[in-house]
């Protein structure tokens, strides 16, 4: 059972990983254009029309079709227009910080939702007034004045 | 204990906000330099010529502004994809070949253009001037240009001096600000 389980597992991780080792191989322009920004104008290569971007698409099939892979094409427009031309910063060095700082983020303000739904639960709690006395029967204690009014309408009644 | 904490999270919250108005300062400031240079101009000022280092676009060496100093210095923003750069690169080279003998040096700044589409630039155009590369545009905010092509001239003290041409100048208003530029004292 747990060596079936193991394959499936890898079987997963090479199904999901394939997709991604044909596009490094074999970038389409499509994709790249998701992944770059234009210098002139800062919007995706893909909605840009400014004249560098046309330049960019160009280099971009110029360098596909002599068969560079996705990070070789990348690295050299990284060399000439700086890291400011990758929509995503990299995930190495200082820029590893803009991948973890969200996640850190969003961990910490889940843990201070924690703490602080804790705290106000344990508030409600003290705050709460105390059970009433229950009855006889189990049930919790009418009224004193309500039940003085129906001891004297079951009097009436009886009488 | 509790109430401690609660401090130290909203000393840790100003001082983040802080820091976010700080960087936020700091990138206008950077970008209102050039600006301030042309009011200084405007005013009748010769401002500093901001520094300016780039690696040479044929690959041999760095181009520094600082090197020139005891020359008239036309500095011309392009780009290859630029149309109205076509019609000043004849000009520009014109200048360097007629002036060189007097301390006029013509300096390309080519910016926000891939490199090759540059090298073919200057081969059809038959330049020969110094030519820096700034491919992300880096140079570009420190002397307040927003398009190609842009030109600043800048005099043998080191100074700005004449016009800041935003935009194609013909060969008349060029020689102009090359003459103010050749005018001006070493020091």
């Amino acid at each position: 059972m747990r060596r079936a389980l193991a394959c499936l597992t890898l079987l997963l991780a090479l199904v999901a990983a394939a997709p991604a080792a044909a596009s490094e191989e074999h970038p389409t322009l499509a994709e790249l254009e998701q992944e770059l920004i234009c210098p002139t104008c800062h919007s995706l290569l893909a909605l840009s029309n400014a004249p560098v971007a046309d330049r960019m698409r160009a280099f971009i099939r110029a360098r596909i079709a002599a068969g560079d892979t996705k990070s070789e094409i990348k690295d050299q427009l990284v060399a000439q227009f700086g890291e400011s031309v990758l929509a995503a910063p990299p995930k190495s060095g200082f820029n590893l910080l803009a991948w973890t700082l969200p996640l850190a983020g969003a961990a910490v303000a889940v843990a201070l939702l924690a703490l602080a739904l804790r705290r106000w639960s344990r508030r409600r709690v003290a705050e709460e007034p105390p059970p009433a006395p229950s009855s006889a029967n189990g049930r919790p204690a009418l009224d004193p004045d309500l039940e003085r009014r129906l001891d004297e309408e079951l009097a009436r009644y009886d009488g | 204990m509790a109430r401690r904490g609660k401090h130290i999270l909203q000393a840790a919250a100003v001082l983040v906000v802080a820091l976010l108005v700080a960087l936020l300062g700091w990138r206008v400031a950077q970008q209102e330099e050039g600006r301030g240079l042309d009011d200084a101009l405007a005013g009748g000022e010769r401002p500093v010529a901001p520094q300016l280092s780039f690696e040479s676009l044929d690959g041999d060496g760095t181009i520094d502004l600082a090197d020139y100093r005891g020359k008239a210095v036309v500095l011309n923003f392009w780009a290859s994809w630029c149309l109205p750069c076509k019609k000043e690169a004849p000009l520009l080279q014109d200048a360097w070949e007629r002036h060189g003998d007097r301390g006029l040096v013509v300096v390309g700044i080519d910016a926000q253009d891939l490199k090759s589409d540059a090298r073919s630039f200057v081969e059809r155009y038959g330049l020969r001037y110094p030519i820096a590369y700034d491919g992300n545009g880096a140079s570009l905010g420190r002397f307040g240009v927003t398009g190609f092509p842009e030109t600043w001239f800048v005099g043998r003290d080191g100074r700005l001096v004449g016009e800041h041409i935003v935009g194609e100048f013909d060969a008349e208003q060029l020689e102009e600000n090359i003459q103010a530029a050749l005018a001006t004292p070493s020091r």
